[in-house]
């Protein structure tokens, strides 16, 4: 008796739990095809697409979400391509400054941005960056770069350099053996990077917020908070379909980054045999 | 060329491909801490007479913040939020990754990614969708009124436990995951021979599983706290801070002096507390690595 108690115990608390962290995430999908959606989960009375069809025909909301497909994908690349170039030397050179470098990089991944945003607001103003998309795609960028070396430099490095000791042999350059055998062999690795920036990036609401001003250049994580604190609280149905799809970037990128990670991590394979 | 000058010189070469990304650090991110430090010292503001002319006050707004009763409230705040996930996320997260642990293959496949689902969402959605659980009529007061419990106005009445609450449903997966891969990492055969030996969950717990996990448990701890102190959009998007003061923490206490009030300069001497604190850990989380 006891024991068959203690084996049940986890599977009813773990189910309990699972149904209370479920329950707001269920809201968003039901409510999402409710024609007269609440507050509170519930079964649709009327199933309906409607809320998906006006939120997905607004013209703002188009907008926004091409505003913030071109914020995360302008940052995704940028970081692939800086934190590519920088990981070379990092993983391949003896240099003196190199410790020195990586560990300040990794202390700059874990320092919080909140607390630099007011300047920044400021430096933009100085500087003619303010409420400019090329700015905010420029300072997303430099945020991210810490973890986007510390990671390329780590998948580098996995990459064996015999590889590239025969292309020199065939005299090929270093951008020539970056691009046509480090990079080929760290796919993997890259989607790892651009995949974590682009998640990163689309789900940020303060650093927009804070550097962008006009209403046509906000991307979708600020104009949902808009939509959400202007008639939210009405249009529960459009609010719960506008959040759904949003949130499917995230989803999608989330399983893809899944399947790479594992390969990401294990690359090492192509100097055996 | 003496030897010095030209291993120098190949020392550089071999950066070339460094240079771009440390323009752009230089430029977006070290540059803002730099004036996040200086602007701390000056009257900086968006309006009003001192809009005119940036003067450098010396530590007036650090004298201004030290008797700023805004101030210290939004310190114990911050710590409270601080404390609250990070006890609530990591906790849970621990007890859910445990009793993962040998569980059936599909109940794992089932549970697994609602907990993850959390941790997904974007800030924006995870707001939004706390918002309307704790609702006034939301999901959570309707199951209390489906068992004839009196509602609550959670976002009224307990904003901070709310807002602590939202935080640890989107934070725990983190920690779980983190977890687990560390409970996978403990030798099967000890904690048999534990068990062998008579030692009971409790002692296996305490003496065998505890200690092979520390480094994470620390490491966790740290970047949770990292994370947490920065925490805007939710707490912003629940609560805006209010009712009052109750849930205002320093990244929205600064939000509110630097563009509400419009005082900057102030704003930035708020968030030098973040700043130095964010700085310290760091530190301390760089050096923990550097170990490993």
């Amino acid at each position: 008796m006891y024991w068959k108690f203690r084996k049940t115990v986890p599977y009813v608390v773990l189910t309990l739990l699972a149904i209370i962290f479920v329950l707001p995430l269920l809201w968003i999908l039901l409510a999402s095809f409710d024609g007269n959606a609440s507050q509170a989960v519930k079964m649709p009375t009327q199933w309906t697409l409607d809320n998906y069809k006006v939120i997905l025909s607004s013209q703002t909301n188009q907008r926004a979400f091409a505003n913030g497909l071109l914020i995360s994908f302008g940052q995704s690349v940028l970081v692939v391509l800086f934190a590519g170039l920088a990981a070379y030397p990092l993983s391949r050179y003896e240099l003196r400054y190199k410790s020195l470098f990586l560990y300040t990089i990794l202390f700059m991944t874990s320092l919080p941005i909140t607390a630099v945003m007011v300047p920044v607001y400021k430096m933009f103003l100085t500087i003619g960056l303010y409420d400019k998309t090329l700015g905010l795609i420029l300072f997303l960028t430099a945020t991210s770069m810490p973890y986007g070396i510390w990671l390329m430099k780590n998948f580098m490095d996995n990459v064996p350099i015999e590889l590239e000791e025969a292309a020199w042999v065939d005299g090929a350059s270093t951008l020539a053996s970056i691009r046509k055998i480090i990079a080929p062999l760290m796919f993997p690795g890259i989607c790892v990077v651009f995949i974590f920036t682009f998640s990163g990036s689309w789900g940020n609401f303060f650093i927009p917020y804070i550097l962008l001003q006009t209403l046509n250049k906000l991307p979708a994580s600020v104009t949902l908070y808009q939509f959400f604190g202007q008639h939210g609280m009405i249009i529960y149905g459009q609010l719960a379909a506008y959040s759904a799809v949003y949130a499917i970037p995230s989803i999608l990128l989330y399983i893809l980054s899944q399947n790479y990670m594992s390969k990401g991590f294990n690359m090492a394979g192509a100097a055996k045999g | 060329m003496n030897k010095k000058s030209s291993r120098l010189f190949a020392e550089a070469r071999k950066s070339v491909l460094i240079l771009p990304s440390m323009v752009l650090l230089l430029i977006f991110f070290v540059m803002p801490i730099l004036l996040t430090v200086y602007y701390s010292f000056t009257n900086l503001a968006l309006s009003g007479e001192n809009a005119k002319q940036l003067k450098f006050i010396g530590l007036s707004n650090y004298v201004s913040m030290f008797k700023d009763r805004t101030v210290r409230i939004s310190i114990v705040n911050t710590l409270v939020f601080l404390l609250g996930s990070l006890i609530g996320q990591q906790v849970l997260g621990f007890l859910i990754a445990l009793n993962m642990r040998n569980r059936n293959r599909i109940f794992r496949g089932i549970v697994g990614p609602v907990f993850l689902a959390g941790w997904i969402m974007p800030e924006v959605v995870v707001a939004l969708c706390c918002s309307t659980f704790f609702g006034d009529e939301g999901t959570l007061n309707q199951i209390f009124s489906f068992f004839h419990l009196p509602t609550v106005e959670f976002l009224f009445a307990i904003p901070m436990a709310t807002v602590i609450l939202a935080n640890i449903w989107h934070g725990t997966a983190f920690s779980m995951m983190n977890f687990q891969s560390a409970l996978d990492g403990v030798p099967a055969d000890i904690e048999e021979a534990a068990k062998v030996d008579g030692a009971g969950p409790f002692q296996t717990m305490l003496r065998i599983i505890l200690p092979c996990i520390k480094n994470t448990i620390a490491t966790n701890t740290m970047l949770n706290t990292l994370s947490t102190l920065g925490v805007f959009g939710l707490i912003y998007m629940m609560t805006g801070g209010g009712p009052g003061t109750k849930t205002l923490t320093l990244p929205i206490f600064m939000y509110r002096q630097a563009f509400i009030s419009q005082q900057l300069g102030y704003g930035t001497a708020i968030s030098m507390i973040l700043l130095v604190i964010g700085i310290v850990l760091s530190v301390f989380y760089t050096r923990v690595m550097r170990k490993d």
